[in-house]
């Protein structure tokens, strides 16, 4: 089967407070269209991982893989553009540019990529919405929406490119149940329709069960 | 690969939902600006006024005859004296006329010149005005008036008549003002002017003479060279003075040299005779441009602090710019060109504001005895000040901007999002 991602003896340290040996020797793989989790408690380095693995953090050793492709040591320039093609990122707290209409937020990271025309991009994102049940939020500021309508936008906005991977940072952990059941639902769709894989950390046992596949950590380690 | 759209849309979005800060930013460097260009105008308007008021009547080079002593008195060529120590007691100056000995050969050869743009023939003359039975001691200039004219700017400071009323009479005189005034006489009246000789001969007003220097319009005044020539019974090769003005007043200095060697005649330049003035000017354009330069240094810091608090403010929208693919560099872009968006709008009301405050005080009313062409304050419109105005905003706010913006492209977004 296909691997979308795969990590390699990846190592990070922090340096402040004190030296800290937060990840040890990380090696995983994602395969194309699977959903899977990360779950772990508090400080067992799952969401630094996960920044690594976006490409955002780059300050590791090891190596990252992104659809057979060496990522690791890439410019930034080359990073930002992968991030912008190929990883949709959604995060515990909503984070839309609140000045802006819930479409342009949407539309935001195809335009920089502009591969599309204008139009096309419009009537994609209006898809991505529509799929989403939020068309008739488009034009609203992204600031006088909802929790919940707010983090439907994000998964929009990480759709938009038609990335390989989608991760998300505790997407459900700032939601109530009902919506939490809907964000699961949603992603659980886009695996089955689309194919998308998925890498979502979460706190959430309930959510984590349904999933494809957990990855467990604990002190930097994965258990198997 | 920048995106341009994406980023100026992103900019314009910030600066328009941001519009007190922007508005205040903006203001900051129209106020600098718009002061930079009244300030720099008037006081370049003033300092052209104050120089022309002297150097216009002040030829590039001034060619006459100076009576002086003799460099050798003749005790030095006796040679039985040659190593003694002489005493010359009572020297008296050089048996000489006043008149420049070949002074229309001159004449001709600096017209022909090609660095000269032209040269006029002047005589002094020593005369008493009469006004029944009072004296007053004074100056006639003969002049070929047209030339004069177009040479320097006497046109402006002839108040009655105009300079061809002279041209066109055969004795008439530009009175002083000072004169006039003293004497109670006016345009068309005669006056009686006697010579050094006592020969009396009377010469029709035909117009007024103020230069705005009292000591000179209560002693001088202007005739035609012909008239003079023939008041004091000279020939027509009679002159006292050669002016000439160059086409590079830079020329002058070396010029006046080689044509007082020459033409074994005294030739003073321009900087020599106004070396005070020029520091004088020197003096007022720094004051100037120090004012100027703190105010727009002031308006930079304000841009400066208002993109350093919006950096501060938008944290979290950097953070998400940066993770969904926006480069540190567009980061950078987005920041930089609110700046600069801050920069030319503010510089170009800037410059509309310096415009209409130099036009409103070019307009106050401005009167002084002593400058008879000024009516309203003298403005500077020079385009120059214009360009170095609206550089100087981009450049202050681009300085201004690149310091934040710098920061906005170093912040890492993991540390935003997960908030530590």
């Amino acid at each position: 089967m296909e691997l979308v991602l795969e990590t390699k003896k990846i190592n990070k340290y922090f340096d402040k407070p004190v030296k800290f040996h937060v990840l040890k020797d990380i090696s995983f793989d994602i395969k194309k269209g699977e959903f899977a989790s990360i779950m772990g408690k508090s400080g067992s380095g799952k969401s630094t991982l996960l920044y690594i693995l976006s490409t955002m953090d780059t300050d590791y050793t090891g190596d990252l893989y992104l659809n057979n492709t060496l990522i690791t040591g890439q410019k930034h320039q080359e990073l930002s553009r992968i991030r912008n093609k190929h990883i949709g990122f959604v995060f515990q707290f909503h984070y839309l540019l609140s000045e802006f209409s819930v479409l342009e937020n949407v539309m935001l990271p195809a335009k920089k990529l502009a591969e599309k025309s204008l139009a096309e991009i419009e009537h994609d994102a209006m898809e991505k919405l529509k799929m989403l049940d939020i068309e008739k939020l488009a034009h609203q500021r992204a600031s006088r929406i909802s929790g919940g309508e707010k983090q439907r936008v994000a998964i929009a906005r990480a759709l938009i490119n038609n990335p390989s991977i989608l991760m998300g940072d505790e997407p459900t952990g700032n939601l109530d149940s009902h919506n939490s059941e809907n964000v699961f639902s949603i992603f659980k769709r886009l695996k089955e329709e689309e194919g998308l894989s998925l890498l979502i950390v979460t706190h959430d046992e309930d959510f984590a069960k349904r999933t494809d596949r957990i990855i467990q950590m604990e002190d930097g380690r994965i258990l198997d | 690969m920048i995106n341009w759209k994406v980023i100026l849309n992103i900019a314009k979005t910030h600066l328009l939902t941001k519009m007190k800060s922007t508005v205040t930013a903006a203001l900051g460097v129209t106020f600098g600006i718009g002061a930079y260009i009244t300030l720099v105008g008037f006081m370049t308007g003033l300092n052209q006024m104050l120089d022309s008021l002297i150097l216009n009547q002040t030829p590039h080079i001034h060619i006459y005859n100076e009576i002086e002593p003799s460099k050798k008195q003749p005790i030095a060529l006796y040679q039985e004296f040659e190593n003694a120590f002489n005493v010359v007691s009572s020297v008296k100056p050089k048996q000489s006329q006043k008149k420049i000995h070949n002074g229309l050969p001159i004449l001709n050869y600096l017209k022909k010149d090609k660095n000269v743009l032209g040269a006029t023939s002047q005589l002094r003359a020593q005369i008493f005005y009469l006004s029944g039975s009072i004296e007053l001691g004074g100056n006639l200039i003969g002049v070929d008036i047209m030339e004069e004219a177009r040479l320097s700017n006497i046109g402006d400071y002839v108040v009655e008549g105009t300079a061809e009323d002279l041209r066109n009479s055969e004795n008439g005189i530009l009175l002083g003002a000072g004169l006039a005034k003293k004497m109670s006489l006016k345009k068309g009246d005669r006056v009686q002017v006697s010579t050094i000789k006592g020969d009396v001969f009377p010469l029709k007003i035909v117009g007024i003479y103020q230069s705005g220097i009292a000591e000179i319009d209560n002693i001088q005044s202007y005739a035609n060279l012909k008239t003079v020539q023939r008041i004091l019974g000279e020939a027509p090769n009679y002159i006292t003075d050669i002016n000439v003005k160059l086409y590079n007043i830079e020329e002058a200095t070396a010029m006046a040299q080689s044509l007082g060697k020459k033409f074994q005649v005294k030739a003073t330049d321009i900087n020599e005779a106004n070396a005070q003035f020029e520091t004088g000017s020197n003096i007022r354009n720094l004051i100037t441009y120090a004012v100027s330069i703190t105010l727009l240094i002031v308006a930079g810091f304000g841009i400066y602090n208002i993109l350093n608090m919006l950096i501060y403010e938008k944290m979290k929208d950097i953070a998400i710019l940066k993770a969904t693919g926006f480069s540190g560099t567009d980061v950078q872009l987005i920041f930089m060109s609110q700046a600069m968006i801050i920069g030319a709008v503010g510089g170009i009301l800037g410059l509309i504001l310096g415009f209409v405050l130099s036009k409103l005080i070019d307009n106050v009313a401005f009167e002084t005895e002593a400058l008879p062409t000024i009516t309203t304050y003298p403005i500077n419109y020079n385009i120059w000040y214009y360009i170095i105005g609206i550089s100087f905003a981009l450049i202050s706010t681009f300085i201004a901007g690149w310091l934040p913006s710098n920061k906005a492209k170093r912040i890492d977004p993991v540390r935003i999002i997960r908030g530590t």
